[in-house]
């Protein structure tokens, strides 16, 4: 296997005599999703905090592209070309939609037209053309997710990292924006995903890692991750997996 | 393009009110008022379009009045040169004090805190200190040359001024225009998620402070050109800190004209207080602590963007019904 595009080695981090995440490990392979999935309080925000620079590890190493990113400020990461979303969506409230984006579009376009006119593609590229004009705080819950890719994919990255960008849409919302992060994918940007919905990512992602409890406790495919003992009971608890019998124990 | 010709317009329509009207006291009035919204202007770049409440934008004031007095009287340099070191070294104040409030992450109301602190060390700093004339001030000599930036008439004054305003507008309208401002606004905004796109909070607040401290230390060194004389309490008192963020909070932070008119309307104000109430002391402070309320209360966008609502409110019907036609 070709050396991955960001690997997480063995990344702990403590909170006072809380310990977040306990010696974590994965990799993002180029050109595909990968998702990162676990029941709540599992660690994964924290773990994602890490990657994308808001958070400093308290042991362990981020390596993007072979060069070590552990701590760098996340402006830098941007501009290597790292960019998240947040999980509560945070546009900037006063601005609109168009303005929104542009600020994401300014780190690759110092001059103000050519940053207007990346900013409107973008917008289109996520289905936000007929809202550009649009104060932000206006939008519908799925709109400002939208936007909040939008904003992201202005910076031009090579490696998006997704915080829970489907929870608290309907259905038909994540069937609405699914086809748009998997053209992404194919645009040639990977993309690291974390997910609190087993199902949305598990029809996306093609490599899956499983956090419980700040460990990571699996791998693989999404079919193999979903038969996996462990998985099952850190999701529904001591014991799931074997009331369930046969059919998902191994 | 409309912004600037906005600007043009809103000058010159300033230029020209010297060559109709001729009373000294209004002058005089109006050369104040412009220095208040030069000053404001100063405190709108970071505080308005930066969203960093600064409690203590007198510390720029007060170093360029001082550097413009102290280099003339004891040192014998130039008005000119005084004047534009003044805002230089103002900038420079300005940048010291934002890398180390900035570096040291303060938002908000802690930020406002230390930047009052900063002012007030330096005002009692400045009312011991022998250089500055410690509580007696320093007197800049009379002399009505234009090499010494004196001038014998009050038109002058106000032209120097207002162009010096005209400055000021243009930086704020340029400030729309760029990606420094777009990013200033982003941080504004909301920080953590400016800085997920690419932004350098700490550098891009830190480039506002050092335009914003020389834009209100610019404001300083007319005062002391214009009044020639400078103390701790004029120079670094509270004051000039709350009438720097004022004028722009009641005219509409974060835009262009919002310092400028929110000057014009707490000036005319205080002024009207004092016809109807005669020079008590503190009268002024009290009109302003009013209007802040109001305005906070009623249009907490300033002025400017009440009238924008109104505007909005009353433009969006006829909209509508071109687009029934």
């Amino acid at each position: 296997m070709t050396e991955p595009l960001l690997s997480v080695e063995r990344v702990s981090c403590r909170f006072g005599g809380l310990l977040a995440v306990n010696a974590a490990s994965l990799t993002v392979a180029a050109g595909r999703i990968t998702g990162l999935i676990g029941p709540n309080g599992a660690g994964k925000t924290t773990l994602f905090a890490i990657i994308s620079g808001f958070q400093r590890p308290s042991d362990g190493i981020v390596r993007y592209r072979g060069e070590t990113i552990t701590g760098l400020p996340p402006y830098e990461l941007a501009r290597r070309g790292i960019a998240r979303t947040f999980q509560i969506v945070q546009p900037f409230a006063g601005l609109s939609v168009r303005e929104n984006i542009l600020v994401g579009a300014h780190l690759r376009h110092p001059k103000r037209s050519n940053a207007l006119a990346a900013a409107d593609l973008v917008g289109r590229e996520v289905g936000l053309a007929d809202l550009l004009d649009r104060a932000a705080d206006t939008l519908t819950v799925s709109g400002r997710k939208r936007l909040e890719l939008a904003r992201a994919l202005a910076t031009e990255p090579q490696l998006l990292l997704l915080d829970e960008v489907l929870a608290g849409l309907n259905p038909t919302e994540i069937h609405e924006i699914a086809p748009t992060i998997r053209r992404l994918c194919e645009r040639g940007i990977s993309i690291l995903m974390i997910e609190h919905v087993m199902q949305a990512v598990m029809s996306l992602s093609q490599h899956v890692f499983v956090l419980a409890e700040g460990c990571i406790i699996a791998e693989g495919t999404p079919a193999e991750v979903a038969a996996d003992r462990a998985v099952v009971e850190a999701y529904l608890g001591h014991g799931a997996a074997k009331k369930l019998g046969g059919a998902h124990g191994r | 393009m409309r912004g600037l010709l906005q600007i043009a317009v809103v000058v010159a329509v300033l230029a020209a009110v010297p060559l109709v009207v001729q009373s000294n006291t209004t002058l005089n009035f109006l050369v104040v008022t412009l220095l208040i919204a030069l000053a404001g202007q100063g405190w709108n770049i970071l505080g308005g379009y930066g969203g960093q409440y600064s409690f203590g934008h007198a510390a720029f004031f007060g170093t360029g009045a001082y550097v413009t007095a102290i280099l003339q009287v004891r040192y014998g340099v130039n008005a000119w040169l005084a004047f534009g070191a003044g805002i230089v070294l103002g900038a420079a104040v300005g940048g010291v004090i934002g890398a180390l409030t900035f570096r040291a992450g303060l938002r908000g109301s802690y930020f406002a805190l230390v930047s009052l602190a900063f002012a007030e060390v330096l005002r009692i700093v400045a009312s011991v200190a022998p250089i500055t004339g410690a509580g007696v001030g320093t007197l800049v000599k009379l002399d009505l040359r234009v090499e010494a930036l004196q001038f014998q008439s009050r038109a002058v004054f106000y032209w120097v001024i207002l162009a010096l305003v005209a400055v000021s507008l243009l930086v704020a309208q340029r400030l729309e225009r760029t990606r420094f401002g777009t990013w200033l606004i982003a941080v504004r905004e909301n920080e953590d998620a400016a800085k997920a796109l690419g932004v350098n909070a700490t550098q891009v607040k830190l480039g506002a402070m050092v335009i914003s401290a020389a834009i209100t230390a610019a404001a300083g060194c007319f005062y002391t050109q214009y009044f020639l004389f400078v103390d701790s309490g004029i120079a670094f008192g509270t004051r000039m800190s709350i009438e720097a963020l004022l004028t722009p909070i009641i005219g509409g932070a974060g835009t262009v004209f919002g310092p400028l008119l929110g000057a014009l309307v707490v000036q005319a104000l205080g002024e009207g207080a004092k016809l109807v109430a005669g020079d008590a002391p503190g009268l002024s402070l009290i009109v302003y602590g009013c209007v802040l309320v109001l305005v906070i209360a009623f249009a907490p966008r300033g002025l400017i963007g009440l009238v924008e609502t109104i505007y909005r409110r009353v433009a969006r019907p006829t909209k509508r019904e071109a687009a029934h036609d």
